[in-house]
């Protein structure tokens, strides 16, 4: 086993209320210090995926029913949210779940909980450096925020546990274009400069690409294609179905029955 | 007009008696949505720790308060270990009946170790302490509880406002799910959230002790008051337990003393019901009710 | 002549009313018809007057835990009223009887007619409330109608409460153990049927909407505000009418009985007895009443032994805890009750040898 390897996922399967399979024998890898992208059309299993390397499955009534997941060498498939948070992997969740009565600052301090008791001034001082905007608003209650600032806050709580790995879970939900921008540099800017490594699950497949080391696709809960981002985004079959930006038009009507094959091979 | 004041004296501090109940009844009810309704019983059970303490083991008085404060933390702790960590997950109407069942269940040990008898504290509280304003004098045991309550709650507001513990819990509170996955470990704040509320309570049992008497009956009684001020103040901030104490502790006082004593037990729930059927969410009407 | 039908194996209904129907073979309608026969032939021959007493109890207190159960649940209200409720019901039959010469069965009916509506009084913040506001709700309304029973003296005659001329039905005294028996259980039968029926009507189904999910109740178009009332209602009717059966029983009534224990103790009987389940209710009121009994036997035992007595004092206060401890263990080791254990058994026997 390569020793620069930090997660291996190796054939999980996760059961819903011991009824429904969502993820069918999932395997991937995450290297140190790499930013590493899982992507996906709705309903594909990346949220399941990070929930069950997080161990958030269990309060929602999920359970890894096969394989294992190995992280620095230790099994984490049995363990709580808990004992794996302070192993230092830290999920952000979807869709920015602040705690909306408490302020800005205290949002942030929840974020050391995993080493209570220690300092986080430095910790403080990290997060409002990369996400500025937050400074102004330190002492106003997260539920007035705006939602820029909300995934900015969500995101420096995260930071504030001083992640090994950080799970980013759609970060550019519901975000305008020049936010999601802002967003990904920061992300790029923390997994350089704080050497934290990164696992993106998105939507915006070209965003993602663009900062990704190397990405995953998903399909109907099981990965599709692996490669290294920037040759995932030559692929042509991710260009058409992800990116949409294949260099199609003009030939509509021949390739659209050859688009559809391929298509089906992929569900 | 003296009796007007000595009314109102008497209206506040029991109102701040009250407050103080209630914020360990709040406490459980924002980490975990748990109604206790063992919350008379945890009261009676500080007092009964104190008076144990104080009068069989002769222990110095603020060694016998130490050791009571402790020993209901660790209760508080214990009871949620025991009874309510196997019910995490479970519907919420089985977790209410459980305190229910739990209120019956130490009100029977209670009374099967010290019966129905009415106990008294030794004399303790220096004479000093009471405050003579014109020509009304304001006896120790309510400056007691002015000093004690007032204190508590301060001392519960910097906890909950700065400390980090005091934080993550009102995490919890506010979102299980992104403490959770924040690594805040919430089955400890549910552990510590019980704890406190028992060391609270054991603090409000002591000074209702003080003031008429260390019953079971008539301390365990004293616990459902929590409700009419829950209700009044809302469930949002200590401030609001505050201004529910006072106004129930007000609202008794002054039945008791102008119109009948009987009807001084029952006054809290007459405008109780009346305040729900026009108010539903209290008279502050900030209590969000959770969604399906 | 139709065939009789067996119990199949597997689930092979077609219509809506094979899913209905409360026995689903005629086996255990006769096995139902032959345990009736049983209980109104055989126990009151067989049994002493101190043991039709018990059982008397117990019919009366089973009616209430069904009443009770509809609203808990079946409708998920939590009342915490009913041990006033079922004190309502007791002094209205008491007044009626006394004042105004209310015939016996007259004065049950009315008496649940008049609970209903004191119940729904406090069921109106049902309303808009959940969870913790109508539970107190309820609470309150336990402690103010306790304070009317004993300072509304022109009425309920205070603390000395009120004398009941022994009940008659038709001419025929009910004053000894075995003719009340009757009565009890006929009731009791005839109670439980209603509540059956009720629950496989359109407005039992709509209770059972609520309880599951109040919100989407609504928006299927169920009027939850009306469905809620009609559950305290009807639960209160039951809670009234048990009083006044009790009430007629013991020919006397004072406030002391009607504290929020007894409430507790209903509570108790619907939770050991099972949620939701009507033959759980009737369990867990055999239960209770049967464990109180035992309890105060035990007490009476200490006293008469002299040496003793100091303990019979002591162990008055272990009904309360024992009562508690149930409800406790049953809420974390069987949090369907007695029902569940009775189904249990009784397909194991069914199924038996192959029991899987």
């Amino acid at each position: 086993m390569e020793d620069n390897i930090l997660l291996q996922l190796n054939n999980i399967s996760v059961i819903y209320s011991d009824v429904i399979q969502v993820l069918k024998g999932v395997s991937l890898v995450v290297r140190k210090k790499q930013i590493v992208s899982l992507l996906g059309s709705n309903g594909a299993g990346k949220t399941t995926t990070l929930k069950a390397i997080s161990g958030l499955l269990k309060p929602e009534n999920g359970k890894v029913t096969e394989g294992n997941i190995v992280y620095e060498g230790h099994g984490i498939h049995n363990s709580s949210p808990e004992q794996i948070t302070r192993l230092g992997i830290i999920q952000v969740m979807e869709g920015r779940q602040p705690f909306k009565l408490l302020t800005v600052e205290e949002n942030l301090r929840v974020g050391t909980a995993t080493r209570w008791g220690k300092p986080y001034k430095k910790d403080l001082e990290l997060v409002y450096h990369y996400f500025q905007p937050l400074v102004a608003r330190k002492h106003r209650l997260a539920g007035f925020c705006s939602g820029g600032e909300l995934q900015m806050l969500v995101m420096g709580r995260a930071l504030m546990a001083q992640p090994k790995l950080l799970l980013l879970d759609e970060p550019s939900l519901g975000l305008a274009p020049f936010l999601v921008r802002e967003i990904f540099e920061i992300v790029k800017r923390i997994n350089e400069e704080q050497a934290t490594t990164i696992m993106l699950v998105e939507q915006n497949a070209n965003m993602a690409l663009q900062i990704a080391h190397y990405g995953y696709v998903m399909e109907n809960g099981k990965i599709m294609m692996e490669d290294e981002a920037n040759r995932l985004r030559e692929n042509p079959d991710v260009k058409e179905f992800y990116l949409g930006t294949a260099s199609s038009g003009a030939l509509k009507s021949y390739k659209d029955v050859k688009a559809y094959k391929r298509r089906k091979r992929w569900l | 007009m003296e009796f007007f004041f000595q009314l109102l004296i008497q209206g506040l501090s029991v109102g701040f008696l009250y407050a103080l109940a209630a914020l360990g009844f709040v406490m459980i009810f924002k980490s975990s949505s748990v109604l206790n309704f063992a919350h008379g019983d945890l009261l009676a059970m500080g007092a009964f720790f104190f008076l144990v303490f104080s009068l069989w083991w002769k222990l110095p008085i603020p060694i016998a308060f130490l050791m009571t404060l402790v020993g209901s933390f660790a209760m508080g702790f214990i009871i949620e270990r025991l009874f309510l960590r196997p019910l995490i997950g479970e519907s919420l109407i089985l977790v209410i009946m459980l305190t229910v069942g739990l209120a019956s269940m130490f009100k029977g040990l209670m009374l099967f170790i010290f019966g129905g008898n009415l106990f008294a504290y030794p004399e303790f509280l220096p004479q000093n302490l009471s405050i003579q304003l014109g020509n009304i004098l304001i006896p120790p045991v309510y400056m007691a509880t002015f000093i004690i309550s007032i204190l508590f709650l301060l001392l519960f507001g910097l906890f909950f406002k700065y400390s980090s513990q005091g934080i993550y819990m009102r995490s919890v509170a506010d979102n299980q799910s992104a403490a959770l996955s924040l690594g805040v470990h919430v089955r400890r704040v549910f552990a510590l959230s019980w704890a406190i509320a028992a060391l609270v309570c054991a603090m409000s049992g002591i000074i209702l002790g003080i003031i008429s008497g260390v019953n079971v009956h008539s301390i365990s009684i004293i616990g459902l008051k929590v409700f009419p001020v829950v209700i009044l103040g809302g469930l949002e901030s200590i401030g609001g337990a505050i201004i529910g104490g006072i106004i129930i502790g007000l609202l008794e006082t002054f039945t008791g003393g102008y119109i009948s004593t009987s009807l001084r037990e029952v006054v809290p729930y007459i405008v109780l019901v009346l305040i729900l059927l026009v108010k539903p969410y209290g008279l502050f009407g900030l209590v969000e009710i959770e969604r399906v | 002549m139709r065939k009789p039908k067996l119990h199949p194996c597997g689930n092979y209904n077609e219509k809506y009313e094979e899913e209905l129907t409360i026995f689903e073979t005629d086996f255990g309608r006769v096995w139902v018809l032959i345990g009736l026969l049983v209980l109104f032939v055989g126990i009151p021959l067989i049994s002493s007057n101190y043991a039709l007493y018990v059982i008397n109890h117990i019919g009366i207190f089973a009616i209430a835990a069904v009443g009770l159960n509809l609203l808990i649940g079946f409708t998920g209200q939590i009342s915490l009223g009913h041990g006033a409720f079922f004190g309502v019901g007791g002094y209205a039959a008491a007044i009626l009887t006394t004042r105004l010469g209310f015939p016996f069965y007259l004065s049950l009916l009315s008496a649940g007619v008049i609970t209903a509506m004191v119940g729904m009084i406090f069921g109106l913040p049902s309303a808009r409330l959940k969870h913790l506001y109508l539970t107190i709700a309820t609470l309150a309304g336990q402690f103010i109608l306790q304070f009317l029973f004993v300072n509304w003296e022109s009425l309920t005659g205070g603390s000395m409460g009120i004398i009941l001329p022994r009940a008659s039905l038709f001419g025929l005294s009910l004053k000894s153990d075995q003719a009340y028996f009757y009565v009890v259980f006929v009731c009791l039968v005839t109670m439980l049927w209603i509540a059956k029926n009720l629950l496989r009507t359109r407005y039992g189904r709509a209770f059972v909407a609520i309880r599951d999910n109040d919100r989407a109740a609504e928006g299927m178009g169920i009027p939850i505000f009306q469905y809620k009332l009609l559950a305290f209602a009807i639960s209160s009717f039951y809670a009234g009418f048990a009083g006044a059966l009790w009430t007629h029983y013991l020919a006397s009534i004072t406030p002391d009985p009607f504290t929020l224990f007894l409430s507790v103790e209903f509570i108790a009987m619907i939770i050991i007895g099972g949620l939701g389940s009507l033959t759980g209710s009737v369990f867990g009121a055999i239960f209770i009443t049967s464990l109180n009994e035992i309890l105060s036997h035990a007490s009476e035992f200490f006293i008469n032994l002299q040496a003793l007595a100091g303990i019979a004092l002591t162990i008055a206060p272990l009904r309360e805890f024992i009562f508690g401890l149930a409800i406790v263990l049953f809420i974390i080791f069987e949090p369907r009750g007695l029902a569940e254990v009775w189904r249990i058994v009784r397909s194991s026997f069914r199924l038996w040898p192959f029991s899987y």
